[in-house]
Formats: C-alpha cells, sequence, structure tokens
C-alpha cells in the first residue's frame, strides 16, 4: 500500500492539530492523494483529539471527499439544469465512451473517474466539468475526446485542454482558466471608478466605527445573498454582542443552481471583497476574517492568496491597518468540499469549525453566538463590496439607486435560452421583460427567479419587478424557451438538486422532496390522477418546520410549478380515473421469474 | 339494523395484528351483535361469499397471490382499511427491498447457512403453482385504493376496536393520542 508511507500527521500538525481544521485537514489528504483512505481516519482521530466516528461524520457529509480512489483524473460533470439544457446528454455520452466506464464509476485502468455534481457555478458557460479541481466550460463532444485522449498521454490537468484562458484576470499566471467573465452590463458596484484601499486609507480617518454603521443604516443596504437582512443591523448587533473575539465572515459559498456572481466578483474583485471585510471588521471590532468558499472555486486559490499578500504588504491587512493603532485585521481562506446547505450561514460556521454542514437552530443568531462561540458576522461578497461603495460615494448617494422600497443595485447570473449570458448590474426596480430584451431571449416560456428555492414565473407576469416586495433574488435568472419540458426538464432536475442537498437533520426536508419527486414522475408517466394533484398541493405545508431556508423553500420547484404552470400538470392527468398507483404485475415479477428459471403466468 | 359484513386477511405479515384484534377481549361479544365475517382467518372462510362492508388488510404485497387477494378485496369491500406497519408501508418484510431478489432468493436458497447442504442440486422453487415473488415488498396502497390506516406494530386493540366500532355504527370517534402514538 503507497498510502501507509503517507505522513498524515504531518497535516495534522500543520494545523496545530485542530480539531475545528478538520475540513483543512481533509482537504489537503484528498488534494495529495485524490481521496481520503480509510487509515487515515484513525490518525485525525488521535491527533485532534477525537474519535473516529467524528472524523467520519464530517467525512461522509461532503461529496466531493472521496472514500476510495476516484482516478487519476476525477470528473465531475455538472448536472445542473442549464448543463442539461446546453447538451449535457452527448458530453456525458462521450465521456463515457472514451474513459470506458460509466459516471459513477472509475475506468478499469484506473485512469479516469466520472462522477455528477450540482451546480458549479458555471451556468453561463455549460455543460462544465471540474476535473482535479480545474474548471472546463462549453464542453462539446470533440472536447471531451480531446481532453481524453490527453488524459491517456499522461499530460498533466492544465495541459488537457487546448482553448484559451477567459477574458480578465482568468488569463493570470496564478488562474489561467479559460472560465469567461460574460460580465455583461456594469453599474455602479462594478464599475472600475474607485481605487482599492480609498476607504480604509482616507474614509476610515473621519468615520467612527459607529458613523461606519449609521451609514451602512441610512443606505438601507440589505444583504445580497437572498435573505436580505439589514446588513446595518446585523453590524450593529454584532458591535453590541459581548466576545473576546469577534470575526467577520465572507459567505462566498453560492450554491444556489444558476447564480455565479460571486465567482465573477472574486475573479475580478477580490480587493473589494476583502476590503468590504476589512471595513466590517473596523465597525464591529473584530481582528479576524475567513472567507468561506466553495470548493468549486478552488482553482482561483493561487489567485485569492496572491491577493491577500500583496494586501498585507500595501498594509490593508495585518497590523494597524493603513496606520491606524490598534486595527489589526486577517484573513484566511476556508473551503468547503461540495454541499449547497453551506451557504446557510449557520451550517457555514458548522463547517468551518470541522464539522457536518448542518444548520443550527436559531436563536442564538451568529451574531452573538457564532464562529466557535463568538460574535460573527457573515455577509454575502456581493453585499461586502456594496458597503465598501457605500462607505466612499456616501449612502446619500447609494439611496438614489433603486426603488423606494429596495435601494441600490443587484448582480444577476443570467442564463439559460438567451445570446447573451452572465453577469447584469441593474439597480432594483427592472421588470423580467426588461432583463429578458437585454439578454436577447425570445419565444420565453418562464423564468426562473431566485434558483430552485425562488419562483418559477411564466410571461403573464413578466411586467412583475425586481425588488424586495415583489421578485426578491439572490441573482439566479434562468431562462427557458418554448421547446423546454418545464415538468420533465426543470422541476423533475431541481427536486433531484434538493434530494441530494439535504442535510438530511429534518424528516420533512429529507422525505418530502423524494415524495414529491416519485409524484411528480408517475404523473410524467402517464399514471397520474386528480389526488395526485391535490396531494402535490397540500404536502408541501409541512415543509415550514424544518430548521433552515434550504428545508424551507425545498418543495418550491413543485409549489411555484403548480400554481403558474398549472395546465402543464392538468393536461397530464388521466381523465375519468379516480386511482391509479402504476402497479405493473408483469414488470414486478419478471426479475424473480427470471431468477428462478420459470415462465411468468399472468 | 342489518349487521355490517368484515372481511379481514393477513398478506406478508406475521399474523400479529389479527392477535392484536383479539385482544379486545370481551368487547368481542359487543362487535359479533354488531357484525358478521366473510372471508376472515377468524372464521375460517377462505372465498368470499357475499359483498362486504370493511376490509381489514395485515400485511404488505410481497408476491401475486398478495396482488390477487388485495385486488378480492378491493372488489369486494366498500371500506378497505391497511392496518398495522406491514400493511402501510411494507414493515419488516420491506427490509428486502434494498437487495436485488436474485440475492434474496439465491441466499435463502442456495447460499444460507441452513439451505447449503439441504439442497445441494441447488434447486429454486419454480413450480408454477408457486405465487410469483415481486421485485419489491409494496405497501398495500400502492396496489389498491386503500380508505383508512391503522398505524401500529401492531395497532393497539383499543385503536382497533373504536375505529371498528365508529365504521359500522357511524358515529365520530375521537383517538386518544396515546393510542395512536408509537415513540
Amino acid at each position: 500500500m503507497k498510502t501507509t508511507a503517507f505522513d498524515f500527521e504531518k497535516i495534522t500538525e500543520k494545523y496545530g492539530n485542530d480539531k475545528t481544521r478538520l475540513m483543512d485537514m481533509l482537504i489537503d489528504i484528498q488534494q495529495e492523494l485524490g481521496y481520503v483512505p480509510q487509515e487515515a481516519l484513525p490518525v485525525l482521530a488521535r491527533k485532534t483529539d477525537t474519535s473516529q466516528a467524528w472524523v467520519e461524520q464530517t467525512l461522509s457529509f461532503y461529496h466531493f471527499f472521496r472514500r476510495q480512489p476516484s482516478g487519476k483524473y476525477t470528473v465531475f460533470l455538472n448536472k445542473s439544469v442549464v448543463s442539461w439544457m446546453m447538451g449535457r446528454e452527448r458530453v456525458a455520452r462521450t465521456f463515457e465512451e472514451e474513459a470506458g466506464c460509466r459516471f459513477g464509476e472509475v475506468s478499469p485502468d484506473g485512469l479516469i473517474g466520472l462522477f455528477d455534481t450540482s451546480c458549479i457555478g458555471m451556468s453561463d458557460q455549460e455543460p462544465a466539468a471540474l476535473i482535479n479541481g480545474k474548471v472546463f466550460t462549453r464542453l462539446t463532444p470533440f472536447r471531451v475526446r480531446e481532453i481524453v485522449r490527453n488524459m491517456r498521454s499522461g499530460k498533466p490537468v492544465t495541459e488537457l485542454s487546448t482553448s484559451g484562458y477567459g477574458g480578465g484576470r482568468n488569463a493570470l499566471e496564478v488562474i489561467r482558466s479559460e472560465v469567461r467573465n460574460n460580465i455583461q452590463r456594469k453599474g455602479p458596484l462594478l464599475q472600475d471608478n474607485y481605487q482599492y484601499g480609498e476607504v480604509l486609507r482616507q474614509k476610515l480617518k473621519t468615520l467612527s466605527p459607529e458613523d461606519v454603521i449609521r451609514e451602512i443604516q441610512l443606505s438601507e443596504l440589505r444583504g445580497r445573498g437572498g435573505a436580505g437582512f439589514p446588513t446595518g443591523l446585523k453590524w450593529e448587533f454584532c458591535r453590541k454582542a459581548k466576545g473576546e473575539r469577534k470575526f467577520i465572515f465572507c459567505n462566498a459559498d453560492e450554491g444556489e443552481p444558476g447564480t455565479f456572481k460571486d465567482r465573477v466578483l472574486l475573479t475580478e474583485y477580490p480587493e473589494l471583497v476583502f476590503e468590504g471585510m476589512t471595513l466590517a471588521a473596523y465597525a464591529v471590532g473584530a481582528r479576524e476574517g475567513i472567507l468561506y468558499i466553495r470548493y468549486e472555486y478552488k482553482y482561483l486559490e493561487e489567485h485569492l492568496h496572491t491577493v491577500l499578500r500583496k494586501l498585507r504588504e500595501e498594509n490593508l491587512l495585518g497590523k494597524d491597518i493603513a496606520g491606524m493603532q490598534g486595527f489589526d485585521f486577517d484573513i484566511r481562506i476556508q473551503y468547503g468540499a461540495g454541499a449547497y446547505v453551506c451557504g446557510e450561514e449557520s451550517a457555514l460556521l458548522e463547517s468551518a469549525e470541522g464539522k457536518r454542514g448542518e444548520p443550527r437552530f436559531k436563536p442564538p443568531f451568529p451574531v452573538e453566538k457564532g464562529y466557535l462561540g463568538f460574535p460573527t458576522i457573515i455577509n454575502n461578497v456581493e453585499t461586502l463590496c456594496d458597503a465598501v461603495k457605500i462607505i466612499h460615494f456616501g449612502s446619500e448617494w447609494y439611496r438614489s439607486l433603486g426603488t423606494e422600497a429596495s435601494k441600490g443595485t443587484k448582480v444577476l447570473s443570467i442564463s439559460g435560452d438567451c445570446r447573451y449570458p452572465g453577469i447584469y448590474e441593474l439597480e432594483w426596480g427592472y421588470t423580467v421583460n426588461d432583463i429578458l430584451d437585454m439578454s436577447g431571449a425570445e419565444e420565453v416560456q418562464a423564468v426562473q427567479v431566485g434558483g430552485p428555492s425562488g419562483t418559477l414565473i411564466g410571461p403573464e407576469e413578466f411586467d412583475r419587478i425586481l425588488c424586495y416586495n415583489d421578485l426578491a433574488t439572490g441573482g439566479s435568472f434562468i431562462i427557458f424557451n418554448q421547446r423546454r419540458d418545464l415538468l420533465r426538464n426543470v422541476v423533475l432536475n431541481f427536486m433531484e438538486f434538493f434530494i441530494e442537498e439535504s442535510c438530511g437533520s429534518c424528516v420533512p426536508c429529507r422525505n418530502m422532496p423524494w415524495l414529491l419527486k416519485q409524484k411528480l414522475e408517475k404523473i410524467l408517466n402517464g399514471h397520474g390522477v386528480w389526488k395526485d394533484l391535490e396531494d402535490l398541493e397540500s404536502w408541501p405545508g409541512i415543509m415550514r418546520i424544518n430548521r433552515c431556508g434550504l428545508g424551507q423553500t425545498a418543495a418550491n420547484p413543485v409549489i411555484s410549478s403548480l400554481r403558474n404552470f398549472r395546465a402543464l400538470y392538468e393536461e397530464r392527468i388521466q381523465k375519468g380515473r379516480s386511482f391509479d398507483e402504476g402497479f405493473e404485475l408483469e414488470k414486478a415479477v419478471e426479475e424473480s421469474c427470471k431468477a428462478v428459471g420459470r415462465v411468468p403466468l399472468i | 339494523m342489518n349487521k355490517k359484513v368484515i372481511a379481514t386477511t393477513s398478506l406478508a405479515g406475521c399474523f400479529g395484528c389479527h392477535m392484536s384484534f383479539l385482544d379486545i377481549d370481551e368487547r368481542i361479544l359487543d362487535l359479533i351483535e354488531l357484525v358478521e365475517f366473510d372471508k376472515s382467518p377468524i372464521d375460517d372462510i377462505k372465498k368470499f361469499t357475499k359483498e362486504c362492508d370493511i376490509g381489514l388488510i395485515e400485511g404488505g404485497v410481497c408476491n401475486s397471490e398478495n396482488v390477487e387477494v388485495l385486488k378480492e378485496f378491493r372488489k369486494h369491500c366498500k371500506i378497505l382499511v391497511s392496518f398495522g406497519e406491514c400493511a402501510i408501508m411494507g414493515g419488516l418484510p420491506a427490509y428486502r427491498n434494498t437487495i436485488p431478489i436474485r440475492e434474496c432468493i439465491e441466499e435463502a436458497y442456495l447460499k444460507g447457512p441452513s439451505v447449503e447442504e439441504a439442497n445441494e442440486e441447488g434447486i429454486l422453487p419454480n413450480d408454477e403453482e408457486l405465487p410469483m415473488l415481486l421485485d419489491k415488498v409494496y405497501p398495500c396502497h400502492e396496489i389498491v385504493k386503500i380508505d383508512y390506516f391503522l398505524p401500529g406494530c401492531p395497532p393497539r386493540a383499543d385503536l382497533i376496536w373504536q375505529t371498528l366500532y365508529a365504521l359500522v355504527t357511524g358515529e365520530e370517534t375521537e383517538i386518544p393520542y396515546e393510542v395512536i402514538k408509537y415513540d
């Protein structure tokens, strides 16, 4: 066994044998070996003074952690809705043919492992895959054949593809990625009218922490991750909370299918993100910051570290920041390992503490008892960028943008059936129709606003406006044209996503999406009766009692499609039948009769 | 008033639910004033002799005979009640649902420790008189429409009694929480 020689203790020691750094240890092992071997577990348990079960519960939670060797090249092909729409099927088939194994397996020679994964934040350039952590976008059967050929000739993962680098910083030495930014429309946030560091160096000279919080409150900035909590209020709570240490978290775990704006912000504007964290630290009196970023964006690691180093050199991080005596703050990067639920802030904290990403009960809220039990701010990437610009240009300026009730702008991730998918920064208040025009979408059947946990709306609602009191969104905006089968291609895919991504803590979230999916399949297969529609309507009510936002919204694809596209369901319901479970005796006995060698007698 | 007619059966069950039924004790005397039994293990009538008002089903559906019996019940009973865990969710027999049927058969007739030597010729039961096994154990409501469900393993006698009494007399009943609480 070559792994017995591997020095697991060196890895635990790198993180001070600290059990709250278990994620980092597992990620390092995974990175080194391509999987986490069983013999690592006792070592990790002993060195971190936990049990093997403790290590295992974390290890088994995240789908990028492999327990078995998963190929010299491990391919994770995205199975999100947009990936299917853009031709995933042919790409997957070609991978299987070329690699000689099916998805979920490793090729017989151990060279290539093929696996599915949920949305990897590339919806504007699908189908996309992660191969050994590197992103490959806009895959075609032709490119897959090329990639597999290069694998067979033993090329390193950086040389598998011959397509050029994506624009902007994607071409930097430290990224070298074919990912494209596709920034289609810049608003006040994305406009390059600001030199990073100015707020820390200039504005904070005359602003006390209380002034900063007041300014943010006056701007009426609300969380841009989707929940829309007033940012200034959050900061004020955290400032007032008592704690020996305080933490600033930036939530870069954007896992809502169809969202990819944080990826672009972190590629092009990381200085602004880190400055936002530093500003929040100044406001609440924190000295430690953590960027929690999804594993899918690990290809940005070197880039982000380079920026952090630069900021330290320029005295925008570290000790006595920008010459302010006693203002110390630094940031480390924490990776996830593949779990949508970790975007929920308390699950994110659990994960950052080295545990399963299961949401906590609230209260207490993170601002009182967050990371390691200390008061903690968790803000979305975009929110932190907004905060910097607000302090720079003033709350008055920010309040002049947007609508009466929703101030400022929102960065949207637009994908699906349109000519110009990508990033659009818009003031709140545009209608869905405006956005469809902008993105070059035609013959639109439906739009999914806010990702699977959001709403599916049809043309009669395209005059609704994007804002907190009409169509609120964390940024995901997926367009479906007339050719799409909404139930089979969209709703079913979303339900599979929620089944996969439930953390399993709350019973309704663990079971209901699965039951709803079964009902849906029954209807799609022509066995539906009216009672099934009644069930689909009445059952999801129980989802309210789930602990977190993911669980509470996990039935939304069914609820909103049933509300807005009821005809699609009704046309598939059998008329004149009140009961049909779709049971077919012939099929049910087929296998057992074969096994014992008899002819079925029906 | 005509007596209501009841039929009962045990499909893929252990007869525990029927045993629990008998635990209504002396109330069985009251019951027999109200109802008569048709097809049921209680009176050993094998085939339906008339149309019934209420059918009680114990056990899930594991083979083709279960399917046939259950469909007969649906045909002859106005109201069908799944009583007990197995009828409602498949219960213990459904543990095999995660294992392919071929493996189940091999374990039972070829590889299991108790049959290894007894079945040297490796015979598998394939006489056409035998019921055919289904790919998995189904709850009753996935085969026919079921009107009521009585939970429990087994359901308590009080629950069975109150339910039957209510169905027979048409009077509303209040079932105390303790009677349907199982954890």
